[in-house]
């Protein structure tokens, strides 16, 4: 059982309750295949999304995971700059809160946004991604993607492949995948994966060839534009030649391998388009899988009573 | 008027009195102590105090500890510009709660203590409105811009004790040069708030395992200790006269140590938060632990308290740096950085008594002794005869527990709200008034 | 001692009887399907289906049913209620649907079911078998086949074991006053 009000991280959620969160997920997605895919089991609950980054896929996952369930969802975008200047963030929220919210979906740049809401709303909090600390849901749906494709988490070769030290999807991802006792790896340039990740349990590789070899899951990253000529790396092409996925590179890995990004895709900078179309990709199930996934958590954090 | 202190534990490293004694004040001068001293091994000087006219206030220090009043050269009273976080009343208020009846304030208000007028404000200020001596630092640059000198002479004729850029460290090597050269001519001190701002953009806690798993930016102590290093070459260079501020990294003081040895002038400071806790009190983003340089880890807070055994470290300084709580109750990215730390750090001190790494006679080197030294006021941080009566009178037994909402000072912003510590200041004698608490 | 009311030969019995009897009203089992209850239901249906098709030398669709969405006490139970597969692999539209459940109690599953089933379409027909019916209804619901009438105090509480949980076939009565044999499962109602 998920005794808590508030998906802050998968730091904060023990393998029960991923497992848990996880099995939950299968029974909605079942709902989800079916002509009608709503059931009113929160029905007169009310969900806000309260974005202060701009996020369409992850705000219209959550806005479309409260609607199957008969959540009523506000979408209450706030661009940063101006919350900066005028109200507070926990004004901003308790104001959410007092029309009525039962879910605060929070997204927020700077880390640990989601855990300072909790101590502060009666809502749940459901942490929607937070600076480059977690984005807990969607490596709850990579995990289901997993399962789902290979029937099984533990003892996999999972590389995840780009931008780690500035990825919430790549921290939540290392914490549940390790959780469930994957062998995660993790490839990119050194400049982008912190050298403490070394010490908690995972492999790290700077050659793409070497990292790749028999993996079973190949998780990409997206590059963040904004990181070329800031010392990161020197350029996007220069970045595709050493760590682009690219269908040579692919072949490096088991044949049955499955290829997993959190989207938005930059096409020929991290991942060549035939492998984003590829049949080895899994990219859109991913997409459906969050919206069962985000049910889960919605569904279970309501169950407890307060 | 006249007070008299009796029998309670006197320690004074000014004159090596380490024993229970009497201490007399006369019109705000120590008039007199009679005491054990180590030195002397026997009692000096038995007499009545001299009859006189004036009221006699006798108090009772049985058990307690009686020492020259407490130096902080490192706080903030935010005043001029920012009185809702502090005032001079307030902060100064917070100082005698805290023990300390002297307190040097850094030139980052607004307008900035980087000429004489505002000098002249903080003094004027102190003098109506302060509890405690206020000692004011100056800018080293023009609005601390690390560009061109202020006027150090005129603010030190004004009343400046030291000169610092806190906050925002001199970046250019060459200006750093010169001010170590030019302040040579006023024999004043120059407080470095060592940090490469270039390494350390854009962080906001110590660089390690822990600012990855909360995705926090990191701080590495080599932003620290590549400035220390800096500096202390250039004091070599030019000889003058360096003080490292809050020291925080186990490098930071081996880099000391080891110039200390070399002859370099260079006094150092740290915090008691810098000894008291790790990063690890960020676990929950608390950003009443926010603080700049950040919290570091148990091997750094291991070196500090052996370069506070071993005398690299001269001085426990707070770096007070009070805030509203609208300001720490928002992002951890946006939070601003400091600890209210005035009324917490003797106790938090102390522990380093009871862990037998000071003795209490360091301990008051640290806090009042060799501040006064640092910054050349021998008027005080001393019971000797004709000294300032700045007194504290401390009961190091007595346990309190730390209660954030009842500071005296306006920042509530404290990680150790909640922490039951031992030894209360029982009563501070500041300018002559006697302020006692229960 | 909790009390035994039913053993493996009186549970089998009675499903033969309710086999027949569900055959008898629809006339055979042209369209007919049973639906079982996650999780009491589950393993009745599966039973009831093989009986009638032993009978009727016929195999008869049987699908699983999770009603957990469909609640109405979800914000008043101390726990969550454990999602599980609903599995209804064909067309529901235009059949006779017999839900199976194990105990029949306030009706309040049964309503959840009902609206779930309907979410998957548009049956002809619903019809509910039950094992056990032990009263104290809250909604105006009635099973079309019963295996025992257990008349039942609120207190008490009804337990029915089934070998394919491992438990051997057997449904006990246990009053307050007796100690479960084994720690208190979610049922149905």
């Amino acid at each position: 059982m998920l005794n808590k009000k508030d998906l802050l991280g998968i730091k904060e959620l023990s393998v029960e309750e991923i497992d848990l969160i996880l099995d939950t997920a299968a029974g909605f997605k079942d709902v989800l295949r079916r002509d009608i895919k709503k059931v009113p089991t929160l029905r007169g609950k009310t969900a806000v999304n309260l974005f202060f980054e701009p996020s369409t896929r992850t705000r219209t996952s959550f806005e479309l995971a409260a609607k199957r369930l008969s959540t009523d969802v506000i979408n209450f975008s706030v661009p940063t700059s101006s919350v900066v200047k005028g109200e507070s963030l926990i004004d901003t929220a308790l104001t959410v809160q007092a029309l009525g919210a039962d879910f605060i979906i929070i997204r927020h740049s700077s880390s640990g946004v989601p855990h300072l809401l909790a101590k502060k709303l009666r809502a749940s909090v459901i942490n929607a991604g937070d600076g480059t600390n977690e984005h807990p849901t969607q490596a709850l749906l990579d995990a289901f993607t997993i399962r789902e494709k290979k029937r099984k988490i533990e003892g996999l070769d999972i590389a995840i492949v780009g931008d780690i030290i500035h990825s919430r999807v790549a921290k939540s991802n290392i914490y549940s995948l390790t959780k469930l006792r994957a062998r995660v790896r993790l490839i990119g340039p050194p400049t982008l994966i912190p050298k403490e990740m070394e010490g908690i349990g995972v492999g790290v590789f700077h050659n793409m060839e070497d990292g790749l070899k028999n993996v079973d899951v190949v998780m990409m990253l997206r590059i963040q534009m904004e990181r070329q000529g800031r010392g990161f790396f020197p350029s996007t092409e220069e970045y595709f030649k050493n760590w682009g996925l690219t269908p040579e590179r692919l072949s490096l890995a088991k044949d049955d391998v499955i290829v997993m990004h959190p989207g938005p895709m930059n096409r020929g900078v991290e991942i060549a388009s035939e492998i984003a179309d590829g049949p080895k990709s899994v990219i859109l199930e991913q997409v459906t899988n969050g919206l069962a996934v985000r049910m889960a958590v919605m569904y279970l954090l309501a169950g407890v009573k307060r | 008027m006249r007070i008299l202190i009796e029998k309670g534990h006197i320690i004074d490293p000014s004159q090596g009195i380490d024993g229970i004694g009497d201490v007399l004040i006369e019109d705000g001068k120590i008039k007199e102590v009679r005491a054990k001293s180590k030195e002397q091994g026997a009692e000096s000087k038995k007499q009545k105090p001299h009859k006189s006219n004036s009221e006699l206030r006798t108090i009772d220090a049985k058990r307690m500890f009686v020492i020259p009043g407490l130096i902080d050269m490192h706080v903030h009273l935010r005043e001029p510009g920012f009185e809702y976080k502090e005032t001079i009343k307030t902060g100064t208020a917070a100082a005698i709660r805290g023990g300390f009846t002297t307190v040097c304030c850094m030139p980052n208000t607004y307008p900035i203590n980087d000429n004489a007028s505002v000098t002249e404000f903080i003094i004027r200020k102190a003098a109506q409105e302060g509890l405690c001596t206020v000692l004011p630092i100056g800018a080293i640059t023009k609005g601390q811009k690390g560009e061109e000198l202020a006027e150090i002479g005129t603010m030190r004729n004004e009343g400046c004790v030291a000169f610092s850029d806190d906050g925002q460290p001199v970046m250019n090597s060459l200006i750093m040069r010169r001010v170590l050269e030019y302040s040579k001519a006023f024999d004043v001190p120059i407080i470095s708030h060592c940090e490469d701002l270039t390494l350390s953009e854009g962080g906001v806690m110590n660089e390690g395992l822990l600012s990855v798993t909360l995705g926090l930016r990191g701080i590495p102590a080599e932003a620290e200790e590549i400035m220390v290093f800096r500096d202390i070459m250039l004091a070599g260079l030019t000889g003058g006269r360096l003080h490292i501020g809050h020291v925080s990294t186990e490098g930071s003081v081996k880099l000391i140590r080891d110039a200390k040895r070399r002859g370099v002038n260079v006094t150092a400071e740290t915090c008691p938060h810098y000894f008291s806790l790790t990063e690890d009190a960020l676990r929950d983003y608390d950003t009443n632990a926010k603080v700049n340089p950040p919290l570091r880890t148990k091997r750094d807070i291991e070196a500090i308290k052996e370069g506070l055994k071993d005398g690299t470290i001269d001085v426990i300084a707070t770096d007070h740096a009070p805030h509203h709580r609208d300001e720490k109750l928002r992002e951890f990215d946006l939070a601003p950085l400091g600890i209210s730390g005035l009324e917490t750090a003797l106790p938090l001190s102390l522990r380093l008594v009871d862990e037998g790494v000071l003795t209490m006679n360091q301990l008051v080197e640290k806090m009042s002794f060799n501040p006064a030294r640092i910054l050349g006021i021998s008027s005080k941080g001393s019971l000797k005869q004709g000294s300032d009566a700045g007194v504290t009178i401390l009961d190091t037994k007595k346990e309190v527990r730390v209660e954030a909402e009842k500071f005296v000072s306006k920042g509530k912003n404290t990680p150790f709200d909640g922490w039951v510590l031992k030894g209360m200041v029982v009563i501070t004698i500041s300018k002559g008034r006697i302020c006692e608490w229960q | 001692m909790p009390k035994e009311l039913f053993d493996r030969k009186g549970i089998d019995r009675a499903l033969t009887r309710m086999a027949h009897e569900i055959i008898e009203k629809n006339k055979g089992t042209e369209r007919l399907c049973l639906i079982g209850i996650q999780r009491g239901g589950v393993h009745l249906a599966k039973r009831l289906a093989s009986k009638i098709g032993e009978i009727e030398k016929k195999d008869i669709p049987v699908g699983l049913l999770d009603i957990a969405f469909y609640r109405d006490d979800l914000n008043i139970r101390k726990e969550q209620t454990v999602v599980r597969r609903t599995e209804v692999p064909f067309e529901v539209t235009d059949l006779k649907i017999v839900l199976v459940d194990d105990v029949l109690f306030t009706g309040r599953s049964i309503r959840a079911a009902m609206d779930a089933l309907m979410d998957l379409g548009r049956p002809a027909a619903i019809q509910l078998a039950v094992l056990i019916d032990r009263g104290h209804r809250e909604l105006p619901i009635k099973a079309d086949y019963v295996g025992k009438n257990i008349p039942t105090s609120l207190t008490e509480n009804i337990e029915v074991q089934l070998e394919e949980e491992g438990l051997g076939d057997r449904v006990i009565l246990e009053s307050p006053s007796n100690p479960p044999l084994l720690p208190p499962q979610a049922k149905g109602d």
